[in-house]
């Protein structure tokens, strides 16, 4: 997989740290690869909304991955749930469904961005950047490519 | 079945698996399915309901499922069905959704379920209300099939 220049937290330049929720492990696995190729750590993983929720407040991530269409809680819901938690939530909807409501949807529940799936790296590694500079408070891109 | 609801499957098929197999794919063949749905190997089933309802199974000859899965993931696979089978629910699931935000963009409404592995050896197949469309994609690794059962519920909103 192509490597990207690291995205480093710029209050400690350590790596960005990950929650990937995705009920598909083939699209977890996919995504995570991703992130390790931006420099980034995988923090924690989730099938479904519910777990998203318990496995943000056990890892506090600096951004989730999340789906939309999963079993038990899906992803707009369990967005809304862990901003309404944690205001200060970072969450890019990475879904293939994504029709102009659901997006709509998805940014006034507290996500900060959407990618459709199937997903670019390079894409994808734009959005992360993009959203972890909105708060002026991490984001430093290193020199080189990603270890 | 009208064109206007199988033209998004076939654009996005074609869009998924030309971008996420890294190669050029061909329409091979469409045709109607008189009879009932017969599975050739790995097959994922979504079902639709709204304005639209129905059934889309992903459907690929084992060998070309572990083909596919591999190309996925970038490399030899173990001979493990789970692996394939959920790589291959993944991809039906980009298909279908990218589909599906096409259609949903034109004002249908719609709810898709997360994609199912479909291990009946037989399924729904044409009938009265429902027409069974048979999809077949040329890629590197075979030949991808879409079997499509929608029929048109709730006119969609102007």
């Amino acid at each position: 997989m192509q490597q990207f220049a690291a995205l480093l937290r710029s209050k400690d330049m350590q790596p960005l740290r990950y929650l990937v929720v995705d009920d598909s492990i083939f699209a977890r696995k996919n995504l995570t690869k991703m992130i390790e190729s931006f420099g980034g750590r995988l923090a924690g993983e989730a099938g479904d909304g519910c777990t998203a929720i318990t496995e943000y407040s056990r890892t506090l991530p600096d951004l989730v991955l999340m789906d939309i269409i999963m079993p038990n809680m899906e992803g707009i819901e369990a967005s809304e749930r862990i901003v309404r938690l944690h205001p200060q939530a970072r969450i890019v909807m990475v879904s293939s469904v994504g029709y102009q409501e659901n997006i709509i949807a998805a940014l006034q529940k507290g996500a900060r961005h959407f990618v459709q799936k199937p997903v670019k790296p390079e894409v994808l590694y734009d959005v992360v950047k993009y959203v972890m500079a909105e708060d002026g408070t991490t984001l430093t891109a290193a020199a080189g490519a990603a270890s | 079945m009208k064109l206007e609801l199988i033209q998004p499957f076939i654009n996005a098929a074609d869009a998924v698996l030309a971008q996420t197999l890294a190669c050029s794919t061909r329409v091979a063949n469409v045709s109607m399915e008189e009879q009932a749905y017969r599975r050739r190997g790995v097959a994922a089933l979504v079902t639709v309901k709204g304005d639209i309802e129905g059934r889309i199974v992903f459907d690929l000859e084992p060998r070309t499922a572990m083909k596919v899965a591999c190309t996925l993931a970038g490399g030899e696979l173990p001979e493990s069905d789970e692996v394939v089978h959920e790589t291959i629910c993944e991809l039906a699931n980009q298909v279908i959704g990218n589909a599906i935000t096409t259609l949903n963009d034109q004002g249908f409404r719609f709810r898709v379920q997360p994609p199912q592995v479909h291990t009946a050896e037989h399924g729904m197949g044409s009938s009265e209300d429902t027409e069974a469309l048979v999809m077949c994609f040329d890629t590197p690794s075979g030949r991808v099939f879409m079997n499509i059962a929608l029929r048109l519920g709730a006119r969609p909103k102007a």
